[in-house]
């Protein structure tokens, strides 16, 4: 497999923007990583240093706010409401006297049934559309069939269609069946808000490679099906994982889809239970900051753990309605 | 525990559906005479897709259309009338106002602070590029509904004489101010501002990987001849660099000017629409679940589609000509 030449995502303009450069950027990346000779810019000594603390303002502003959430929620409540969270850092006996109660109490409140449901609304609402998307992207990439390009056009189409059209209409069909309400429901939504993405960046992907291996398996009496499972899904991996990423993210933060089609009570995901207790105990700082941070946990371990590819997934998805 | 077994069956069920279907509309066709195997086997492998796209937003699309010209609970034909009503509505015309200075500001300064950070970390080394880079981009994974929990905690106001636990109030006290509810004061759109900042946090990380990628490609050489011709690195940026990115930076504002068309959340978490935050998309949700009028809702819905639709065609316009290059 090692052999075979990945050919990188690319397609129209925000990937050309977004994919394409960005494989460059990490080879390049990479290369300077192990002591490459890529030039690096910048001129005198002195305005290296302005660079330098210039960048470290930056990303002490952009740290701030997460890092103040972060260790109030471990602060005990009445800590929280009687001191700004920075002064943990003048009386370092504080830091003796942080704790994971509040974690407790709200995972108590509804958060960690919550949690649960998150994971069963998102690992269906993900793997489901990737499945689906990569056999319409694999016809759509290499079989001829008449309605093709103007089915495809649709799809680009949608990209950016607002979600909210599909509200309405859908919360009465979902009615009729008894669906709202139920992980199916949500389900079904995410399918289809996501596919037309999934298709494009899919179909793009499959659409790069060398046609001398498609009719190489065709040559050997491969039918489509096993085309399909056999080389083009273990070649598209990277795209897979793409996307896969991307509409987990999306759908472990979204809030919107859930509201409408899920709202609250047994059946919760963690976007409502915060909203909520935003809502009803938006003084209790010491529920809300754990709070947040639990519904964060998720997404942050996915960011730190699959960065590059959550990068191509994001910058990909950025088209998205 | 149940819960969980719960959820694990869900998600065996789901996925176990899926394949199954796969495997028995390929099976089914299969057994066809070859020429139709070959005519019908591109549907079944667009099929669920296309169902899907056709079920989940072509049809409610229509729908909503055809909805925005009926009544409340959609029982009776009232042709434009819900768009005359939205027209004489001050709450939609001040959410409108909100909405176009959310789509100036949020693009504009992301894209401002994803270059400047883009800039400055092609000067430093690749280590202290990685890192500040990732800080940047870190927001981006975290919800719009956690980010307003963080943003609020940070605008959080105590009365004058007690401990301000919220940042902001912290630093104007510390500066000689009083304590300000600061997301109740809608003089100039100070509150809305201070929201818009929640989303220029979310999505600077976003416009700086696509343009420090775009930095990167740009030619060195271009550089060399500026510097040789005498131009100082400000000259060079404005005129060399920023010409060269300048699809890229098109692209990227119209990605976030799209995503503030529809951003809700950000004012439904912390303000609710009230004080004079609201925006177009919390009007729907609104509409839809506090006043149940069904048809205006729709036909804000609408108004989002029709402004979506210039960049709709640019996208097929692009695909088209990169399909027949």
């Amino acid at each position: 497999m090692s052999t075979t030449p990945t050919p990188p995502v690319s397609g129209t303009p925000g990937e050309e923007a977004g994919l394409g450069t960005l494989d460059r950027d990490d080879a390049r990346a990479v290369e300077a990583g192990a002591g490459g000779t890529r030039p690096r810019r910048g001129g005198r000594e002195g305005s290296k240093v302005f660079v330098r603390a210039a960048l470290l303002v930056v990303c002490l502003v952009w740290t701030i706010p997460t890092i103040g959430l972060l260790i109030s929620s471990f602060r005990e409540r009445d800590a929280i409401t009687s001191s700004g969270w920075w002064t943990v850092f003048a009386n370092p006996l504080e830091f003796t006297r942080l704790t994971f109660e509040n974690y407790g109490e709200v995972l108590e409140a509804g958060m960690g049934a919550a949690f649960i449901n998150s994971l069963a609304v998102t690992i269906p609402a993900t793997i489901i559309p990737v499945l689906m998307a990569a056999f319409a992207a694999y016809a759509f990439a290499w079989m001829r069939f008449p309605g093709r390009e103007v089915l495809f056009t649709l799809v680009v189409a949608l990209l950016v269609i607002p979600l909210q059209v599909a509200f309405i209409p859908l919360l009465r069909l979902f009615g009729q069946f008894g669906l709202n309400g139920t992980f199916l429901a949500v389900w079904l939504a995410h399918t289809g808000f996501g596919m037309p993405l999934a298709v494009y960046l899919l179909r793009n992907y499959m659409s790069s490679m060398p046609r001398e291996v498609i009719e190489s398996a065709k040559v050997d009496g491969a039918s489509h099906y096993q085309t399909f499972w056999r080389l083009m899904i273990p070649l598209s991996v990277p795209a897979l994982a793409a996307f896969a990423i991307f509409q987990f993210l999306w759908v472990w933060n979204d809030l919107l889809v859930a509201l409408i089609f899920l709202g609250g009570g047994d059946n919760e995901v963690v976007t409502i239970a915060l909203q909520q207790l935003v809502g009803a105990r938006g003084q209790d700082w010491y529920i809300l900051t754990a709070g947040a941070f639990i519904t964060m946990i998720v997404p942050l371990l996915v960011f730190f753990g699959l960065q590059r590819y959550f990068v191509r997934g994001l910058t990909a998805g950025s088209v998205k309605g | 525990m149940l819960k969980l077994i719960n959820g694990l069956l869900a998600i065996l069920g789901g996925l176990g559906g899926v394949m199954v279907l796969f495997w028995a509309l390929n099976a089914a066709v299969e057994r066809l005479p070859d020429v139709w195997e070959e005519r019908l086997k591109p549907y079944v492998f667009i099929g669920p897709a296309m169902l899907a796209v056709a079920v989940f937003l072509v049809y409610p699309g229509i729908r909503t259309i055809v909805l925005s010209l009926f009544s409340a609970n959609s029982a009776e034909f009232v042709g434009f009338q819900n768009y005359a009503e939205l027209a004489r509505d001050p709450d939609l015309r001040a959410a409108i106002i909100n909405n176009l200075l959310w789509i100036l500001f949020v693009p504009t300064v992301a894209v401002a602070l994803g270059l400047l950070v883009a800039v400055l970390a092609d000067r430093v080394s690749p280590r202290m590029e990685k890192f500040s880079k990732s800080i940047i981009f870190l927001p981006m994974a975290i919800s719009m509904v956690g980010a307003s929990t963080i943003w609020k905690f940070i605008y959080e106001w105590r009365p004058e004489g007690t401990a301000q636990i919220g940042l902001l109030n912290a630093i104007w006290t510390a500066l000689g101010g009083e304590p300000q509810t600061w997301l109740q004061i809608s003089t100039f759109r100070l509150n809305s501002f201070l929201l818009m900042i929640i989303l220029v946090w979310l999505q600077a990380g976003f416009a700086m990987v696509l343009l420090s990628a775009a930095i990167k490609g740009v030619p060195e050489e271009t550089l060399e001849a500026a510097r040789i011709d005498g131009a100082n690195e400000v000259q060079i940026f404005w005129r060399v660099i920023v010409p060269q990115i300048a699809s890229t930076i098109v692209v990227v504002l119209t990605t976030i000017i799209i995503l503030v068309l529809k951003v809700f959340d950000i004012v439904y978490v912390t303000t609710g629409g009230n004080f004079n935050t609201d925006v177009v998309a919390n009007r729907f949700i609104t509409e839809l679940f506090n006043f149940r009028q069904f048809g205006r809702a729709a036909a804000i819905v609408v108004a989002l589609i029709i402004a979506t639709i210039p960049v709709m065609i640019y996208n097929i316009r692009t695909f088209r000509a990169g399909e027949s290059r």
